[in-house]
């Protein structure tokens, strides 16, 4: 099942990102997709926002991963933007971030698809016609038992 | 006395061999590789810092003329960075300084860029303010004295080289952005389009860029440059020429500012400029008439210490040696490692 919103600022952007929050707990994954200047970052500084961590949470393209700190629960915040290979991902450590029992939020995830797991929220972000609007679409991904 | 530094803080493996503060080499991979196996670009992340690690090592005490029995400490970076990747060298770092016993340091990345002003002639007074822009960091530093430092601002979003490399991408050239936006910028009208600047709150020595990176996007698109359902650019050379010429304008004012917001509140008579950014030639026309209308000292460090490099984490291990300072072997990677 999938929900979306529409926002019309950046801060109505991580407004939804707090309101997403909470629901996460630990070991959840969220895999972000959407183009450059969609609200990627924004929608993840609401999720950490919405998760307490007091951290200064910026893009991680260069750095690939961030940590964050939210109530002794690690934040893992991926950017596989610059990646061009699954083996990159792996070498990175993600699937260690995955299975750690922290919360993993990832930008650029269609770059990680193959490792993503089974049950994950999927959130993706499109542009809208005019500059401030932002159309968020939000699915809980199910692993179904055959 | 020679110090080894060692960086593997992101895609760069790096090390250099200071004597006495002078450096005798600066090993970077991507050049290494570049000479050695014929221009590939290296891969990301852990793996190739393993690879690379030794052979890097090995060609910065070569052309030091030094084996490593010769090494007085040996210094390496511990943070920010990608865990994976700042671990090989400072387990690297650590084995190497404890089969010579020798001292081992570690090293904050971003001091290491404060200090890099301090690798050649004519070295900075203190207070110096000190900008770091790169691919990965944005950052505006007062350094009261040595290795007291006071962060006044950073992005709260991208990395000014994030804007650029993003930028380019958009308007389809290549990467990294930066050097490719300057040389077109240089044939372009700046006033072109007045893309936003994010100034913030006026007191705030922070800095913003996805906005103006996603202004641009929204013009394109506007323009019927970027179609919404493809990623296909078409633009011809002067269009190009005007919006990097525009664009880079909006991300150098924002920049400009900060400084001089910083200058009216401190009483500062050195800048220096650090990180990969600086090499940007509107950057530095505007840095340079800031300096000559303000009447301040401006530092730019050599290119090749203004990328991540080894020389200027080996400044750093030499400057702690001499006021006394070395670590522990217990001390552990820090991903998120502030100033």
């Amino acid at each position: 099942m999938s929900q979306t919103f529409k926002t019309c600022s950046e801060e109505e952007t991580i407004e939804r990102g707090v309101e997403f929050a909470r629901q996460l707990q630990r070991g959840d994954v969220v895999a972000l997709t959407g183009d450059l200047g969609t609200g990627k970052t924004r929608f993840i500084q609401g999720i950490c926002k919405g998760l307490g961590v007091q951290e200064h949470v910026a893009s991680p393209t260069f750095t690939i991963v961030n940590q964050y700190d939210a109530h002794g629960i690690i934040v893992y915040h991926c950017d596989f933007y610059r990646v061009h290979s699954v083996a990159d991902i792996r070498d990175v450590g993600f699937e260690e971030y995955v299975s750690s029992g922290g919360i993993c939020l990832i930008e650029w995830a269609e770059k990680a698809h193959q490792l993503l797991p089974a049950q994950r929220y999927d959130v993706h972000l499109r542009l809208g016609n005019d500059e401030q609007i932002r159309e968020i679409t939000i699915e809980k991904i199910v692993e179904v038992e055959v | 006395m020679n110090v080894l530094g060692i960086e593997t803080s992101c895609d760069e493996t790096a090390a250099a061999v200071l004597q006495d503060g002078i450096v005798k080499s600066n090993i970077i991979s991507s050049q290494l590789v570049h000479q050695k196996y014929g221009g590939v670009v290296p891969e990301l992340a852990s793996r190739a810092h393993q690879r690379l690690i030794v052979p890097v090592v090995e060609e910065a005490l070569h052309i030091a003329g030094i084996k490593k029995e010769q090494l007085e400490s040996v210094a390496v970076t511990y943070g920010p960075g990608l865990v994976g990747a700042l671990l090989v060298g400072l387990n690297f770092a650590k084995a190497l300084a404890y089969g010579l016993k020798i001292p081992f340091i570690g090293v904050n990345h971003m001091e290491a860029h404060l200090y890099s002003n301090f690798i050649d002639e004519p070295k900075p007074n203190f207070p110096l303010l000190c900008l770091i822009v790169s691919g990965g960091h944005t950052q505006l530093v007062l350094v009261r004295q040595f290795f007291h430092h006071q962060l006044l601002g950073e992005t709260l979003d991208d990395a000014a080289g994030e804007a650029f490399d993003k930028v380019a991408k958009m308007l389809g050239l290549g990467f990294p952005g930066g050097p490719i936006i300057d040389k077109l910028a240089k044939q372009g009208n700046p006033d072109f389009v007045k893309f936003p600047r994010s100034f913030l709150d006026e007191d705030s020595f922070d800095f913003s860029f996805s906005g103006i990176k996603t202004s641009v996007l929204y013009w394109l698109r506007g323009h019927k440059i970027l179609p919404a359902d493809s990623q296909q650019i078409t633009i011809n050379h002067e269009l190009l020429t005007n919006l990097c010429a525009s664009f880079q304008a909006a991300v150098v004012d924002v920049l400009i500012e900060k400084i001089m917001r910083a200058l009216r509140k401190f009483e500062v008579k050195d800048v220096a400029v650090a990180g990969g950014v600086s090499a940007n030639s509107e950057l530095r026309r505007r840095t340079q008439e800031l300096a000559q209308r303000q009447g301040f000292k401006l530092h730019i460090p050599k290119f090749e210490y203004c990328t991540d490099n080894g020389a200027m984490i080996a400044m750093v291990g030499w400057l702690k040696l001499k006021g006394g300072i070395r670590s522990d072997f217990g001390l552990n990677a820090v991903a998120n490692l502030s100033l």
